[in-house]
C-alpha cells in the first residue's frame, strides 16, 4: 500500500487561536486509494485538522503547506476544496429533513437546463449514485422518513455527485446502531477497491482496527505517531497508548457488584407511538432491576430502547396503553417527569446536547435544575446552596472547568457528559437510566464514566445502560436485556454474555421464554 | 471620549448579554449627556424628567412582561389591543355602572387574566405558535374596543386618574422639597447599600473573592449619586408635581418581577423552557403550565399598562395602544434578550426601554419630526441587535476564542470590566 501516490500531504501545519495553539507542527500524508484513521482525544485537534484541508479556517489563518495531488493548494474556502474534490460530511448530517434523497443530494449543485432544474435527469443520476453507496429508496423519499444510517448514505451520495476524491467521515458512525455501521464500513472498503481515498475520524477503535490502512494520531494539537496497521501489526491497546500517551491497563475498571433484591419492576409495557397511533412502540415488555445492579438494554437503532425508557420515564414518549411499574413492593403511577423524579427514577437522555442540557446555563443551573426544590426555600432561591451543591459535583466527578459559573456550552462532551450525570445524581435518585452515556466521549473520559456508574450501582441504585456498543454493555454490566422491535427478546448474564450471543437475539424475532 | 469608546468596546467584545447590558448602560448615560448638551439642559429638568416618565411608564410595564415571553421563546403582538380593550372596559365600567375607581381596577385586572388565559390556552395547550395566536388576538381584542366603545372616547372620573398622572402627596414640614419623594431616595439608597453587602457575602460564602473594597465603594457612590441627583429633581419641581404614581408602579414591578426571575424556581422555568424546552420537560418543568401562565401575566401586565394610559389621558379611545407591542419589544430586544428565547433581564429591558425613550424624548425636545425620529429608532434598533448577533457569532465560530475569554475573567481584570462584571447582579443566576 505503501508505494501508491501521495494524495494529500499536510506539513507542519500550525493553527492559534487567540491564547491557544490548537494545531502545531502537525504533518499528515496520505496515500491515494487507503483509508487514513485520525485518532485523538477530544480536543487533540482532529476536527481542527480538517477544518485547515477543508478551507473553513481558509489559506492565510494557518501556517504550513498543503500540497494535494502534487501541487501546492491553499483554499478560500470550502467551495474551493469541493472543487478540488475534497468533500467533509460532518457528525451533525447537513441535509434538510422535509426536502426528499434527490433535492438533498444535488443541493446547492442541481442539474440545470436552460436555467430550470433539470429534475429528470437529477431522478436517473440520484438512482445511479444511490446505488453506488448501496441505498435503496424512492428517491422522493423525504429525509425525514428514513433512518439516520440512510441520512448518513444520502450525505456520501452527496459527495459523490460532487465528484469526491477524499472524502472525509468525521465520526460517520457514532449515531449508527451494529448493522448500519457495518454496512458503512463496508462501503468504505469498496470506495478504496474503486481508489477513492477516505480520511476517517473515529472514537470506535474496533472499526478503526478493522477498517484503516494507516492510522494518525493526535495528541494535545501535536502529530504523535502515523501507524501502518498491518506493517505494525496494530490493535487497539497500541492505539488507546498513542492517545493518552500512557498504557490503559483496563477500559473497564475492577468492580465487584454487591447486588440486592428486586426493586424495580415494570410489567406488560404496551406503548404506542406519538403520530401513528396503529403502531405500538413497545409490545408487552417487562423488565427487573435489583439493587445495586447494573443492567443492559442492548438493540439495533429503532429498536424502541430508548422509548421504552422513555415512557416508563413520566410518559414523556408516546401514547401510555397499558402496563404497570413496580417500585420497592407497590404499583406507582408515573403520569409525568415530576411524578418520575418525585419517585426517584433519573433519565440521562442519548442526546446531551438537544435534550439533555440548557446549552445557555452554567454548571451551577445545570447541575440544580432537575430537582430546584433542594435549593430552594419557598420557591426563593438559596444561590449558595446552588453553588455549593454544583461545587461538590464538580468534584466528586471531577468536571475539568475553573469554576461552576462556566457556560456548559464550553465544556466537552465528556465534561457535558458529567455535568449531566450529576444533574440526575442531585434528585438523589433510586434508579438511574442512562441512555448511551458514553457517546461521543474520548476513551479517558469514558473510563471515568463507568467508574462513576459502577460507584452509584455500589450505593444501592439500580442503573439501566442503554448502549449501542457491545462491548461496554458486556464490560460493564451485570445482566443485559435484548430488544427487537419494541420486544424483549433475551435476558443474559454477566458471565454468558459476548457479542455473538447478543446480537442473535438482537435480531431475532423470537420472544423471550417467561421463566 | 476615547477611552469611553475603548471601554465600550471592550464590554461589547464580551459574549456574555451582562456584559452587553452594561454598555447598554452606558448608551443610555452617552444619550443622556448628548441630549442634555444638545437642548442646552432641557432634558434634566424636573418637568421634563416627570413627563418622561410618565409618557413611558406604560410602555415599560409592557417590557417586563414581554421580557418573560420573549425569554420563553415567544412573541406577543396583542399588547396594545388587549390594552385597548382593557381601557374601554374600565372607561365603561365607571361610567356606566359606576363602579368605583378601586374596583373598576381590580376589573381590569381580570380582564387582563380572562384575556391572557385565552391567549395562554391556545399558546400552551392547542400549541399554536403565540406570534400567530396574538396577531390573531391583535384584531380580536382591538376590533373589541371599538365595537364596545362604538369608536368613540369615554372619559374616566378624576379618582381614577391619579393612577396614570397623579403624584406622591405633599406631607411634613415645608423644605422645599417633596418629602414623600426624598424618603423614597433615601430608602433605595440604604437599599443600595444593603445590597451590595449581601453580594459581598453571597460572594464570600461561594469561596469567591469578592471584588476589591474599592470597586464596591466606588459603586455604591455612583448609584447613590445617581438616586440623590434623581430624587432632587422628582422632588423639586413645579409645585404639585414630584415622583409620579405610575412611576412608583413601576418601580415595584420591575423590583419584584426582577426577584422572580432571578431568585426563584418559577422565574428559572421560564429560563429553562427558553433556553431548551425539551431539556426543561424532561427534567420535570411543566412547560405547558409556564407558558400559560407566562402569556397570561402579559395580558395582565398590558391590563395594567392600558389602565395607567387611559387615567393618564383621561379618557379612552379607539387609538389608545396602537404600536405599543413594538414599542416593548424593540426594547426587550436592545435590552440584550436573545430571539430564540433563553436569555434577557428585566433591567435589561428596562435599560432598553429608557434608551428608546430618551431618544424619542431628545429628539422631541430638539424639534425633530416623528418622521425622521422613527427613522433613528428603527436604524438604533437594528444595530444593538445586529452588535448583539455579531458577537454571537464571533463566539460561536471561535470556541477557543470564547475559552480564553473565559479565562481572562478569572485572572484580575482591569478594574473597570471587573466592576462590569460585577455590577449586574444577574450575572450569578440568570443563564446565558
Amino acid at each position: 500500500m505503501s508505494e501508491a501516490p501521495i494524495l494529500l500531504e499536510m506539513r507542519s501545519i500550525t493553527k492559534e487561536f487567540p491564547g491557544v495553539k490548537a494545531l502545531s507542527d502537525v504533518n499528515l500524508v496520505v496515500r491515494a486509494g487507503e483509508i487514513h484513521a485520525i485518532c485523538g482525544e477530544n480536543g487533540a485537534g482532529k476536527s481542527t485538522l480538517m477544518k485547515v484541508l477543508s478551507g473553513v479556517y481558509p489559506h492565510g489563518t494557518y501556517d504550513g503547506d498543503i500540497v494535494y495531488q502534487g501541487a501546492e493548494t491553499r483554499f478560500s474556502d470550502i467551495r474551493a476544496s469541493e472543487h478540488a474534490g475534497i468533500v467533509i460530511i460532518h457528525q451533525e448530517l447537513a441535509l434538510i429533513p422535509d426536502m426528499s434523497i434527490t433535492e438533498n443530494i444535488f443541493l446547492g449543485n442541481e442539474p440545470r437546463r436552460r436555467g430550470a432544474i433539470d429534475w429528470k435527469s437529477a431522478n436517473r443520476m440520484a438512482l445511479e449514485l444511490m446505488a453506488r453507496v448501496g441505498l435503496q429508496e424512492d428517491p422522493d423519499t423525504l429525509i425525514k422518513d428514513i433512518g439516520v444510517g440512510k441520512q448518513q448514505l444520502v450525505e456520501i451520495a452527496k459527495a459523490f455527485a460532487k465528484d469526491v476524491k477524499l472524502l472525509i467521515l468525521d465520526e460517520p458512525t457514532a449515531a449508527l446502531n451494529e448493522a448500519d455501521s457495518q454496512h458503512l464500513l463496508d462501503l468504505l472498503r469498496g470506495f478504496r477497491g474503486r481508489g477513492i481515498t477516505s480520511i476517517m475520524i473515529s472514537h470506535k477503535l474496533n472499526e478503526i482496527e478493522a477498517i484503516a490502512d494507516q492510522i494518525t494520531i493526535l495528541r494535545d494539537g501535536r502529530t504523535v505517531e502515523t501507524l501502518d496497521v498491518k506493517a505494525d501489526g496494530v490493535d487497539e491497546d497500541r492505539i488507546v497508548r498513542g492517545m493518552v500517551g500512557r498504557e490503559l491497563s483496563s477500559r473497564f475498571p475492577d468492580h465487584t457488584p454487591k447486588i440486592g433484591e428486586v426493586f424495580f419492576e415494570v410489567r406488560d409495557w404496551n406503548v404506542r407511538h406519538p403520530i401513528s397511533a396503529e403502531r405500538q412502540v413497545c409490545k408487552n415488555e417487562s423488565f427487573v432491576v435489583r439493587r445495586g445492579e447494573i443492567v443492559g438494554f442492548a438493540g439495533l437503532m429503532g429498536a424502541g430502547r430508548t422509548e421504552l425508557a422513555m415512557s416508563v420515564f413520566g410518559r414523556s414518549y408516546g401514547v401510555y396503553e397499558s402496563g404497570t411499574v413496580i417500585k420497592d413492593g407497590k404499583e406507582i403511577v408515573l403520569k409525568s417527569v415530576a411524578d418520575a423524579i418525585a419517585h426517584g427514577l433519573a433519565y440521562v437522555s442519548e442526546d446531551r446536547k438537544a435534550i439533555g442540557l440548557n446549552l445557555l446555563d452554567d454548571i451551577k443551573a445545570s447541575t440544580v435544575a432537575a430537582k430546584l426544590s433542594k435549593v430552594t426555600h419557598h420557591g426563593v432561591l438559596d444561590e449558595v446552596a446552588e453553588y455549593k451543591a454544583a461545587e461538590a459535583y464538580r468534584r466528586e466527578l471531577r468536571t475539568k472547568a475553573p469554576t461552576v459559573d462556566e457556560s456548559v456550552s464550553k465544556l466537552s462532551g465528556g465534561n457535558q457528559q458529567k455535568v449531566v450525570l450529576a444533574k440526575w445524581m442531585f434528585t438523589d435518585p433510586d434508579l438511574l437510566i442512562l441512555d448511551e452515556p458514553t457517546r461521543g466521549i474520548d476513551v479517558g473520559a469514558k473510563y471515568e464514566i463507568y467508574g462513576i456508574i459502577q460507584r452509584l450501582a455500589d450505593q444501592g441504585k439500580g442503573v439501566i445502560v442503554i448502549s449501542s456498543e457491545l462491548p461496554e454493555l458486556i464490560g460493564l454490566c451485570d445482566r443485559i436485556y435484548t430488544v427487537f422491535e419494541g420486544s424483549i427478546t433475551g435476558e443474559i448474564t454477566r458471565q454468558d454474555a459476548d457479542p455473538e450471543t447478543l446480537m442473535k437475539q438482537m435480531t431475532s424475532t423470537k420472544k423471550m421464554q417467561t421463566r | 471620549m476615547s477611552r469611553f469608546k475603548d471601554l465600550q468596546k471592550n464590554l461589547f467584545g464580551g459574549t456574555t448579554s451582562n456584559a452587553r447590558q452594561f454598555g447598554m448602560i452606558f448608551t443610555l448615560v452617552a444619550i443622556v449627556v448628548l441630549f442634555q448638551i444638545l437642548t442646552d439642559g432641557l432634558t434634566l429638568r424636573s418637568d421634563n424628567l416627570i413627563a418622561l416618565f410618565q409618557q413611558n411608564s406604560y410602555i415599560l410595564i409592557l417590557a417586563i412582561g414581554m421580557l418573560m415571553v420573549i425569554v420563553a421563546g415567544h412573541i406577543d403582538l396583542s399588547v396594545g389591543s388587549v390594552a385597548a380593550i382593557a381601557g374601554i372596559l374600565v372607561a365603561k365600567s365607571m361610567a356606566e355602572w359606576s363602579l368605583p375607581w378601586p374596583v373598576a381596577i381590580l376589573f381590569g385586572l381580570a380582564i387582563g387574566a380572562v384575556v391572557g388565559a385565552w391567549q395562554g390556552f391556545w399558546v400552551a395547550y392547542i400549541g399554536v405558535p403565540a406570534f400567530i395566536v396574538t396577531l390573531a388576538g391583535m384584531l380580536l381584542f382591538r376590533g373589541g374596543n371599538q365595537f364596545i366603545g362604538n369608536a368613540n372616547t369615554i372619559p374616566v372620573p378624576e379618582g381614577f386618574r391619579v393612577i396614570g398622572s397623579g403624584f406622591l402627596p405633599e406631607v411634613g414640614p415645608s423644605t422645599g422639597y417633596n418629602n414623600l419623594t426624598l424618603l423614597l431616595g433615601l430608602a433605595a439608597c440604604v437599599a443600595v447599600v444593603w445590597r451590595e453587602f449581601q453580594t459581598r457575602k453571597t460572594r464570600r460564602e461561594m469561596d469567591a473573592d469578592p471584588a476589591p473594597m474599592w470597586i464596591s465603594v466606588l459603586r455604591i457612590a455612583v448609584m447613590v449619586g445617581v438616586i440623590v441627583f434623581a430624587a432632587l429633581r422628582f422632588a423639586s419641581g413645579r409645585v404639585g408635581t414630584s415622583f409620579p404614581v405610575s412611576g412608583i408602579i413601576l418601580v415595584a414591578l420591575v423590583l419584584a418581577y426582577s426577584f422572580y426571575t432571578r431568585n426563584t424556581a418559577g422565574g428559572r422555568h421560564i429560563y429553562a423552557v427558553g433556553g431548551n424546552s425539551r431539556a426543561a420537560e424532561l427534567s420535570g418543568v411543566k412547560l405547558k403550565r409556564v407558558n400559560f401562565l407566562v402569556m397570561m401575566n402579559m395580558s395582565v401586565l398590558a391590563a395594567l399598562a392600558g389602565m395607567i394610559f387611559v387615567a393618564r389621558s383621561a379618557a379612552s379611545g379607539p387609538q389608545d395602544g396602537n404600536g405599543w407591542e413594538l414599542d416593548a419589544i424593540a426594547a426587550v430586544f436592545i435590552g440584550g434578550a436573545a430571539v430564540s428565547g433563553g436569555i434577557g433581564t428585566i433591567s435589561g429591558s428596562i435599560v432598553g426601554g429608557l434608551v428608546m425613550a430618551v431618544l424619542n424624548n431628545g429628539l422631541q425636545l430638539l424639534g425633530v419630526g416623528t418622521d425622521r425620529v422613527q427613522i433613528i429608532k428603527g436604524l438604533v434598533l437594528l444595530l444593538a441587535v445586529a452588535l448583539d448577533v455579531y458577537n454571537k457569532s464571533q463566539g460561536r465560530f471561535s470556541v477557543i476564542g470564547s475559552i480564553t475569554r473565559s479565562f481572562r475573567r478569572d485572572t484580575p481584570a482591569t478594574p473597570t470590566s471587573s466592576s462590569a462584571a460585577d455590577h449586574e447582579p444577574a450575572k450569578t443566576t440568570v443563564p446565558g
